[in-house]
């Protein structure tokens, strides 16, 4: 009989209204490697937090190899042996890797002698598990992968016996995402416990022991790993058994409707972000750019969507010169000229979220008929129209009168898509369609978008998960460091071919 | 020789008016570093200035009414914190609720107090400071450069100036060499990562607000009590802004801060040292024009040459820890 490392009871906790976490409890056994798995808004994190002691509960207990502990704040937890990287990495950008380590552990008031004792300690660290970290290189310039492993080891040098990990995977290339795990192996090897977080099914298969379903606040069962399959998990995560694969119907090419050449974009910082890109889209084709997060992708879609300036090349819709460096039509110009987008910010550039439904749904078209009239809304039609769109969409709650902010990220989304395809666009870019959206809305976006491509129109789908691309694109490009650096049809490619490339290497 | 001497005077006149801007730009860095706004540098100048005064009138010593000023200002630092920290108020209405306040209040509690609105009565040569004249000052003054450079341009200046200088390498030293300056600029950089850490968030920018307060009233107090013998109305006259316009040319830096309050004092020096001269083939230059060169200088520099100042990361959000 094992004893666990880690103990919850009963947990509770509440932010405002909304109840995070019911009556929570959970066992976490010593030197395994435990999932904790869930659709974005379960509660995964909010509970992992708790454990942190970054929130604290409104009831319930937390023990300790058996020990009860109260957690004020972080530090008692990390007192306590436990560390956790989170799903946004905690670090200071312009600090060096030395000084995110030792922040809130110097050891003295001045720097000096412990200062170089923590030096050579977490070198030590760092050989031991293969890290290959420079203590003095600056955060902002390492990649995601080495940034995550600062972090581990920022948790390890303070002590941690228990490693959580919040969606750890999501920003990685797959052959970061085997280095990962090879150094989580490691570390269970080593007699720590690791508490992974995740919303991926595939990652719980392959690397835990136990896993913990969450759903809707409440944990919703535990089992052994090699007990379970991915089928039964996704229907513990969403409460109906889920299709996990895409059909898609064999492709029906047409002529080439989208057309970039030579096309250079910069950053609000004045930096190039997109470097002389070319590329095509056939009308009835899913074209899908691949890449890890912040290699150009979100520049890419800003230019062709009309938000941002070109710096030089030219986008041609149906042989016509749209935009180059010197004019550019701005989206409601390119909207008439039936290019849809569905950016990739939701929340910042999808929809207002202090707005109503339906003023969302219908925004960008207030002004034309039926919604209007001589400049005055016509709140008739468009709750009439809201209310079937919603309906349509499956938008829940079904109520246009709502605040935007208070739907789920899958309906959010839901209003988006309705919005930009409900006008039947021939152009339609999309930025990670499915980012914070839970696995019963993916579904149905995924199913719309391949409406929309068997339907005729040219997709573009940019998006940072893999599955993603691979499942919904009939071509792939792929770009880092603001490049095109490879280009696939999609048959018989796998997500180790592409990793490489999106990690620039191959 | 006369040209020597011009040169040294002006030097002179240079540290001492830089001198208010020095401290209030190392107590804009320790509060914005933290990643609290500080436009309230110019309020609590003032208030520091009134302080001072009045404290050394009642109380017969400078020093006494330096205390006083420090602890008001601590106190209206932490008054700033409570509305933006504590609860979460946008930082920048709080400093401007800040400066109107004390504008009006240091007016109107002149006027209750001594019967003049914005005036406080002058001080005597036991009230406020005086000039320090250096050992030997007056024999090595006829030694050619050193004896100028020595006589002339060091010595003969109030405390409040060489503290202002010493205070630029001790800020740099806490801001950069100590546990507490790491701390204090990731918590302007990024506070959850000072949260998750296991520091206090809220208790860093208290403190970083704290120091500011004290750095703070050294600048009143150096108005008030030591190159002028009383308060009058507004006496800080924006050196507070131009302080901030400072630390942020000189990018959230002790060092490069100095260097641009040396800057704003130079040209500040300059146009006083214009007012009436006929340049040649210009001719006179209107004074109201050479007034205002420290302040066109300053849009021009924040406009035109600071380019990339890359502020804090977190500077005016207030820390929100659950979402």
């Amino acid at each position: 009989m094992v004893s666990p490392i880690l103990e919850l009871t009963d947990i509770n906790k509440s932010f405002g209204h909304v109840q995070a976490n019911k009556n929570i409890n959970l066992k976490i056994n010593k030197g395994t490697i435990h999932g904790i798995i869930g659709e974005n808004g379960a509660g995964k994190s909010t509970l992992m937090s708790i454990v942190f002691g970054l929130y604290q509960a409104n009831s319930g207990s937390i023990k300790i190899n058996g020990k009860e502990i109260n957690l004020r704040s972080p530090r008692d937890s990390i007192i306590n042996g436990i560390g956790m990287v989170h799903q946004h990495f905690m670090l200071v950008e312009n600090f060096t890797v030395l000084e995110n380590i030792i922040l809130g552990f110097e050891g003295e008031t001045v720097f000096g002698e412990k200062l170089q004792k923590a030096k050579e300690d977490l070198e030590k660290l760092c050989q031991t598990y293969n890290f290959n970290i420079d203590l003095d290189a600056t955060i902002s310039d390492l990649s995601v992968g080495f940034r995550q492993r600062v972090e581990i080891l920022k948790s390890l040098y303070r002590g941690a016996e228990i490693l959580i990990l919040d969606e750890p995977t999501g920003v990685l290339t797959p052959q970061e995402v085997d280095e990962l795990f090879k150094i989580l192996r490691s570390l269970k090897d080593e007699g720590k416990t690791i508490v992974l977080i995740t919303h991926k099914l595939i990652e719980i298969m392959d690397l835990t022991s136990e896993v913990s379903v969450m759903r809707q606040g409440e944990m919703v069962g535990h089992t052994k790993t090699e007990d379970t399959s991915k089928e039964q998990l996704a229907e513990m995560m969403v409460g109906r058994s889920v299709l996990l694969r895409v059909d898609k119907k064999e492709i029906k090419k047409g002529e080439t409707i989208f057309k970039v050449n030579n096309l250079s974009v910069k950053d609000d910082l004045d930096v190039t972000r997109v470097k002389d890109v070319n590329l095509e889209i056939c009308s009835g084709e899913i074209l899908g750019i691949a890449g890890v997060t912040g290699n150009g992708q979100t520049e890419l879609l800003e230019a062709l969507s009309g938000i941002r300036k070109v710096e030089s090349g030219s986008i041609e819709l149906f042989g016509e010169k749209i935009s180059d460096q010197n004019n550019f039509l701005n989206p409601r110009m390119l909207k008439e000229k039936g290019l849809a987008h569905v950016p990739e910010d939701r929340q910042r550039m999808g929809l207002i979220s202090d707005f109503k439904a339906h003023e969302n749904l219908i925004f960008g078209y207030h002004d034309q008929e039926p919604y209007s009239k001589s400049a005055i809304l016509n709140n008739k039609e468009i709750t009439e129209y809201s209310n079937k769109v919603m309906q349509e969409y499956d938008v829940r709650p079904n109520s246009p009168n709502l605040i935007t902010s208070n739907f789920s990220g899958g309906n959010q989304q839901k209003i988006i898509l309705s919005r930009e395809l409900n006008e039947n666009p021939k152009v339609l870019l999309v930025g990670q369609p499915t980012r914070g959206v839970d696995i019963g809305a993916i579904e149905f976006i995924h199913q719309r978008l391949i409406d929309m491509r068997d339907k005729g129109a040219a997709i573009l789908l940019a998006s940072v998960e893999l599955d993603e691309i691979l499942s919904l694109s009939d071509r792939i490009i792929v770009m880092f460091d603001g490049k095109i650096v490879g280009e696939k049809e999609n048959k018989n490619v796998t997500d180790r071919e592409l990793g490489l490339l999106m990690a620039g290497v191959a | 020789m006369e040209f020597l001497s011009d040169i040294a005077s002006l030097i002179n006149s240079t540290l001492r008016i830089s001198t208010p801007l020095v401290f209030a730009a190392m107590a804009g860095i320790f509060a914005e570093r933290s990643g609290v706004i500080d436009f309230s540098l110019e309020g609590k100048m003032l208030m520091a200035a009134f302080v001072a005064a009045v404290g050394s009138y009642y109380l017969g010593n400078p020093w006494l009414g330096l205390l006083l000023a420090i602890i008001i200002c601590v106190c209206l630092s932490m008054l700033h914190g409570f509305a933006s920290v504590t609860h979460k108020g946008d930082q920048v209405v709080s400093c401007v609720a800040i400066n109107i306040l004390i504008i009006g209040l240091t007016t109107a509690l002149a006027a209750a107090w001594f019967g003049q609105a914005g005036l406080t009565p002058t001080l005597n040569e036991d009230q406020r400071f005086l000039e320090i004249h250096l050992p030997f000052a007056d024999a090595l003054r006829d030694i050619p450069v050193i004896g100028t450079l020595y006589s002339d341009i060091l010595s003969g200046h109030y405390v409040f100036v060489y503290l202002a200088y010493l205070s630029v390498p001790l800020v740099f030293w806490i801001v950069f060499k100590t546990s507490f300056g790491l701390r204090l600029r990731a918590v302007g950089e990024n506070p959850s990562a000072v949260d998750t850490a296991g520091i206090n968030v809220f208790t860093m920018r208290y403190k970083a607000l704290a120091i500011n307060g004290v750095l703070i009233a050294f600048a009143g107090a150096h108005l008030s009590t030591a190159v002028n013998a009383n308060f009058f109305r507004e006496m800080s006259a924006g050196r507070g802004y131009l302080a901030l316009a400072a630390m942020i040319f000189g990018k959230w830096h002790p060092k490069t801060a100095l260097i641009a309050c040396l800057l704003f004092g130079f040209t500040d020096a300059l146009q006083i040292r214009l007012q009436g001269v006929e340049l040649p083939a210009i001719g006179e230059i209107p004074v109201q024009l050479i007034q205002a060169l420290p302040y066109i200088l300053t849009v021009v520099l924040l406009a035109g040459f600071v380019g990339k100042a890359i502020a804090p990361n977190a500077i005016g959000q207030p820390y929100i820890k659950e979402r």
